[in-house]
């Protein structure tokens, strides 16, 4: 049982990260048409904005400190940086400390605007072009952005780590009534579970109850009417692009702690996310959700030792098969709507 | 000649031209100038050339034709190379063991996936067969170690059986592959003046089954059954409504391109007997896609030339570092020299596939047609003014009486 409680948690931090990115990918599927290879990509830059806000934070002048020496007997020459000097000491650390949850305010400006830009500059151009075509932009874009950033930032994985105040693990199974120490997960993924929902939830929300929503939800489903009703409707999906590249920026900022980023970790989740977004089916926002979860919590219960004894290499391609079969037999997905790329 | 007509005749004789002259042409510059470095003559470029010519041939005929985009093809390139290895290790050295094992075996796979991918079209097809390609690069990796070797990838060792040849060599040292006793690695050096060229056996072994390759891609194109799958990247529905099914021409096609990606895997193990499970990696299928849209998806000669392309500009521009740079721009003052060689420093090294990327998404987005579709735009451009020329005369021509 405990073992058991112990696969659903952890399969929940990475369900959490596909759940965020097919979402982005399901609202730019769903909004403009376009299979957006990219994605990715966004998510590692999200990843990066969470790296470059830690290096502004800790940008540093040297001063003479009277009270320590070098080896040599003279005044050690100190780092210090400049938010100290702004804020003092203390609060300077405590800032430095709590980067990560910081670049959330960091990033979503910058992810917005990488997304206006990337659809107006680029996709838009793309709306009446084959699907292959939209495939082979992106990922040409998806291959120029992985290199830029391993060109400024070089191809090691730059460890982030969490606040200091997360970095112990959280006693679950005392909660359940289980013995003290045999479910324990670290706190940062648990923050990134509740962030994810709190995420999710806020995107549904803002779909579901604004008259911006509501006008986006009514363009997905006719857009021509909506844009016979005199309402500019490729401005609503221009800025629905730059939140789904906000969203898979949050999650890419707030994953940091849990893998240190590296310039192709886009690639690495690119390629379960769309299988989790075609599990879900294409188009539906909850699908994506669900799947996403789903096949986070199914990838870390095939990973259990017993499993793996009986199937051997099981773990590696449970995704892949549920994919498959999923295809084959439902293509439109779990929740996906009746006629929608159902060929 | 060879049922082909005569622009296909021409374009079929430049190919051999090319493929045999190849060591020549790729080496314009003596080997002892500063030029020497764009050099590539030397025998290891010019398999790579042709192998990957091979590879973006057979993948131009399942994409170009048929329009389905497969990101799942290095799966064939990797099972094509451990079959390779296995025969390396089972029978003997000869490659010709190698290449058809590699052909079968991968023929056999692609039918397989191709079967069950192929039940769906456009977006859907592409996540399968990646589905499917990143499975068996995931399981290449971990649990079919015993066929793979895993991580280390498949190696030839001192005890293989070998039925075909018996024991190995008694020195203790690995059988190389050959042809009939012809060692893929022998090469005969030809120093004239100032240049040297290099003649490899192997090249000219994947030079004579590229050029097969090449012939049969020509005749698949021009045939009904190349017409058919026209058909099918043109319209499907209305090729169903006409009372054809395209599901066996489809999945003929991918198994066809699927034995072209095996071949070139066989002939890459022909030349370095070594298999890893990272040859299944989708990027290395995202790497044969690049080839072909590069180079011109749709026509006969594209592939190759992207192929060529890419392998060249690859190594070229992995090869050009900072001390390059200060050289050619040695001639600026100082401070521009600096700047400059700052600006164009992330585009080349290790930045290649920076230059790369965008390099193919101006062709996606300006030139759809690839490199062939530029080169046809050139042309047009020198023959236009012809052609109006003439244009207008006949216009004035016909305006004349009528006045």
């Amino acid at each position: 049982m405990e073992s058991f409680i112990i696969q659903i948690l952890n399969g929940l931090d990475k369900g959490s990260a596909y759940a965020l990115i097919a979402l982005g990918l399901t609202l730019i599927f769903g909004t403009l048409g376009v299979v957006n290879f990219a994605h990715g990509a966004l998510f590692m830059i999200g990843a990066f904005c969470a790296v470059t806000l830690g290096r502004l934070l800790t940008l540093s002048h040297e001063v003479l400190d009277p009270s320590r020496t070098d080896f040599l007997g003279n005044p050690a020459m100190v780092k210090v940086p400049y938010i100290y000097d702004i804020f003092g000491p203390e609060l300077g650390a405590t800032i430095i400390d709590w980067t990560v949850p910081l670049s959330i305010l960091f990033a979503i400006p910058v992810m917005i605007l990488v997304g206006v830009v990337m659809e107006r500059g680029l996709i838009r151009h793309f709306y009446k072009r084959p699907h292959a075509d939209q495939i082979l932009v992106t990922f040409g874009l998806a291959i120029v952005l992985q290199e830029i950033i391993k060109a400024f930032y070089g191809a090691n994985p730059i460890p982030t780590p969490a606040p200091q105040a997360f970095t112990g693990s959280f006693d679950f199974g005392v909660l359940l009534g289980f013995d003290p120490f045999t479910v324990i997960y670290p706190y940062w993924r648990l923050i990134y579970f509740v962030f994810s929902v709190v995420i999710i939830a806020a995107v549904f929300a803002f779909l579901q109850f604004t008259t911006f929503g509501m006008v986006v939800r009514a363009g997905m489903a006719d857009r021509e009417t909506v844009g016979l009703l005199g309402i500019n409707i490729d401005r609503r999906f221009t800025l629905m692009f730059g939140l789904a590249a906000a969203v898979a920026g949050l999650a890419g900022a707030m994953y940091t702690p849990i893998n240190s980023p590296n310039y192709h970790m886009g690639m690495d989740f690119l390629v379960l996310s769309f299988v989790v977004v075609v599990v879900g089916g294409m188009g539906s926002l909850p699908g994506a959700v669900l799947a996403g979860f789903l096949l986070g919590i199914l990838q870390s219960f095939a990973s259990m030792s017993a499993v793996i004894e009986t199937i051997p290499g099981i773990n590696q391609v449970v995704i892949y098969l549920v994919a498959i079969i999923i295809l084959l037999t439902r293509p439109r997905g779990l929740m996906g709507r009746k006629g929608v790329m159902e060929d | 000649m060879l049922g082909l007509n005569r622009k296909d005749g021409v374009l079929f004789l430049i190919v051999v031209v090319m493929v045999i002259f190849a060591p020549f042409i790729l080496n314009p510059f003596p080997s002892d100038s500063s030029l020497a470095q764009f050099n590539a003559g030397y025998p290891d470029l010019m398999q790579r050339f042709l192998i990957f010519g091979i590879f973006a041939v057979g993948f131009n005929i399942l994409f170009g034709l048929t329009g389905y985009l497969s990101f799942g093809h290095a799966a064939f390139l990797g099972a094509g190379s451990y079959a390779g290895v296995w025969m390396f290790k089972l029978l003997g050295m000869n490659v010709l063991y190698a290449i058809t094992a590699s052909v079968l075996v991968a023929g056999l796979f692609a039918l397989f996936i191709g079967f069950i991918s192929l039940r769906r079209s456009g977006i859907y097809f592409s996540i399968l067969t990646l589905a499917f390609a990143q499975m068996s690069y995931a399981l290449a990796y971990s649990v079919l170690t015993p066929i793979t070797n895993g991580e280390t990838g498949l190696q030839l060792s001192q005890n293989d059986p070998r039925i075909l040849e018996g024991a190995s060599a008694a020195d203790g040292s690995l059988p190389v592959p050959s042809l009939f006793g012809l060692e893929t690695r022998a090469t005969h050096t030809l120093d004239l003046g100032a240049w040297s060229f290099d003649f490899n056996a192997g090249y000219y072994i994947c030079g004579v089954i590229m050029i097969l390759a090449f012939y049969l891609s020509i005749r698949i194109f021009r045939s009904p059954f190349g017409m058919m799958l026209r058909a099918v990247k043109s319209n499907q529905q209305r090729m169903n409504y006409t009372g054809l099914n395209p599901r066996p021409y489809t999945l003929a096609a991918f198994v066809i391109s699927g034995m072209f990606a095996g071949l070139a895997g066989g002939l890459m193990v022909s030349m370095d007997p070594l298999a890893g499970a990272e040859r299944m990696l989708w990027t290395r299928s995202g790497e044969v896609v690049l080839m072909t849209i590069l180079g011109g998806a749709g026509t006969l000669i594209g592939p190759v030339l992207g192929a060529g392309f890419i392998k060249y500009f690859e190594n070229i521009f992995s090869r050009i570092n900072d001390q390059v740079l200060h050289q050619w721009f040695a001639f600026l003052p100082d401070g521009f020299e600096n700047a400059m060689v700052f600006l164009v420093h992330p585009f080349v090294g290790k930045g290649w596939h920076l230059t790369l990327g965008i390099l193919f998404m101006l062709v996606v987005i300006f030139l759809p047609g690839g490199l062939v579709e530029g080169g046809q735009r050139i042309g047009r451009l020198f023959r236009r003014k012809k052609k109006t020329d003439q244009a207008a005369g006949t216009a004035q021509g016909q305006n004349t009486p009528a006045e």
